[in-house]
């Protein structure tokens, strides 16, 4: 570790290095990620790994339909010799009222517009798609087929390698105490391994974001709420798609490696960095999934964690540079689906770093639209 | 030479190899947590009773460090594995004051 580098980025989950991955690929090869634990520690290695294109807002879907171009050759991409774990089996959307029903609807317009290959699925044919569910009270649904799932750890470890094959420095078991201002301008990081000069510092740190950014004296409305997910021993393959409902707040999966891995959200969760697992969580999403999936009442449970969204108030990202600190930027705030569309926000936020174009406006992620109201709306999340 | 590490199972429940965890460690990663998450092990349904402490071992001998330093993966509920079936039918019992009548 050196003691000056021209970009410091605080954080080794998908978001930290997938963009310090980026910005080397664009000639900024002086970066130091800095990370508090291990790589994926997060919530990164704690999600539930879904990569999903079915938005209802043209953006989401943009993003998550170019993030998945890039999921899908991941491996080449950065040079990894593991297995990114990507299988696109599909996601299967259930709607269980009339309403979600008619903005399923609404969001396969949007899908079609940005090119993304998803469809209606009559009532009858549920099952050719999943043989076992139980279509009771189900409105309607959707599929897209290249919807799908892939491994964190190996994804984040991908974009990591490949980082430091370039010449970028990781740091790990190594946590941010201080952020260094001066005359309106970040100039480095305190660590808990000494402090460390910087042009530009990131802040990647999800649900810490906002603590984070108070350091720079920057306030930004990003709060931590807990989401627990559970998962089986592995079974012999019985379904290829995640199946998901917003009205149920559940998802549910079945690994290429056979586990069945699921997780639901809960609309009464405080706002806390908590990370214990509980039981009433487990009793809960095992009744839930089970109404809709009863062959799973067999599979056997073997282990349950939880982790944080890092919820932002229109549940979308905010990518902002600090008005008391310029040079600081935080990329935090995904509520809850920063993994599916991290390759794509790296490009977005590495161009704009470098100067070059993008097709897309990164200004519209910045905090300043709570103030404007030009409000990223996304009618479908989980 | 065949090479034994290859034939040594270190976590049986996913079938990890001596051989996998020493090129883990050759490659850099430093403790259980990330080893667990690059190869699985410790992840099947024993959830890591053998292979926690075969690994532990294997970064005590590498990194010259007593095996009481070598930190531990967080040990995760349930101790058992537990159907689906009897944690939903509890739910259920909670809910409504009824027993579920199907044995699972």
């Amino acid at each position: 570790m050196k003691k000056s580098y021209d970009v410091v980025i605080i954080g080794g989950g998908i978001i930290g290095c997938s963009v310090a991955f980026e910005l080397a690929k664009r000639g900024r090869k002086d970066v130091l990620v800095v990370e508090q634990e291990y790589l994926t520690s997060g919530a990164t290695g704690r999600c539930g790994a879904g990569i999903r294109q079915q938005w209802g807002s043209m953006l989401n879907a943009t993003l998550a339909l170019e993030s998945t171009h890039v999921f899908e050759n991941l491996e080449e991409y950065t040079g990894y010799d593991g297995d990114c774990g990507l299988n696109q089996g599909g996601y299967l959307l259930i709607a269980y009222t009339e309403k979600e029903w008619e903005q399923f609807q609404k969001n396969l317009e949007i899908q079609h517009q940005v090119g993304i290959n998803s469809h209606a699925v009559p009532l009858d044919c549920i099952k050719e798609i999943v043989p076992h569910i139980n279509t009771d009270g189900i409105q309607g649904a959707c599929f897209c087929a290249s919807d799908g799932h892939a491994d964190p750890f190996h994804c984040t470890y991908a974009y990591a390698k490949g980082a430091q094959g370039m010449g970028v420095e990781i740091v790990t078991y190594t946590k941010v105490t201080g952020l260094k201002v001066e005359n309106g301008r970040i100039r480095g990081v305190a660590t808990t391994r000494g402090d460390i000069e910087a042009k530009v510092v990131i802040n990647a740190t999800g649900g810490h974001a906002a603590q984070m950014a108070m350091l720079a004296g920057d306030e930004l409305p990003i709060f931590p709420e807990r989401h627990q997910i559970l998962i089986t021993e592995p079974v012999a393959h019985i379904m290829n798609p995640m199946v998901m409902s917003f009205h149920r707040h559940f998802y549910v999966q079945q690994t290429p490696h056979g586990s069945v891995i699921m997780g639901m959200g809960d609309p009464n969760e405080p706002v806390s960095l908590n990370t214990k697992a509980s039981w009433q969580y487990l009793e809960h999403n095992a009744w839930v999934v089970t109404q809709t999936l009863p062959a799973f009442r067999n599979l056997r449970v073997v282990r349950q964690w939880a982790g944080h969204y890092d919820m932002s108030p229109d549940r979308n990202p905010i990518i902002n540079e600090a008005k008391s600190a310029e040079g600081f930027i935080t990329i935090a705030g995904f509520s809850g689906h920063g993994f599916m569309v991290a390759p794509r926000t790296a490009i977005l936020v590495s161009n704009y770093l470098t100067g070059q174009q993008d097709s897309l406006d990164i200004s519209r992620f910045s905090v300043e639209r709570y103030k404007t109201g030009e409000l990223l709306l996304e009618p479908s999340v989980v | 030479m065949k090479n034994r590490d290859a034939e040594i199972m270190i976590c049986r429940c996913e079938d990890v190899t001596r051989e996998t965890i020493l090129k883990c460690i050759a490659e850099g990663y430093q403790t259980l947590d990330e080893i667990k998450r690059v190869t699985r092990a410790g992840m099947g349904p024993c959830q890591g009773r053998t292979c926690r402490q075969l690994i532990a071992a294997e970064l005590s001998r590498h990194y010259g460090m007593p095996m009481e330093e070598v930190m531990m993966t967080t040990f995760r509920p349930p101790v058992k594995p537990i159907s689906l079936g009897a944690l939903a039918d509890a739910y259920e019992h909670e809910r409504t004051g009824h027993k579920h009548e199907k044995i699972v």
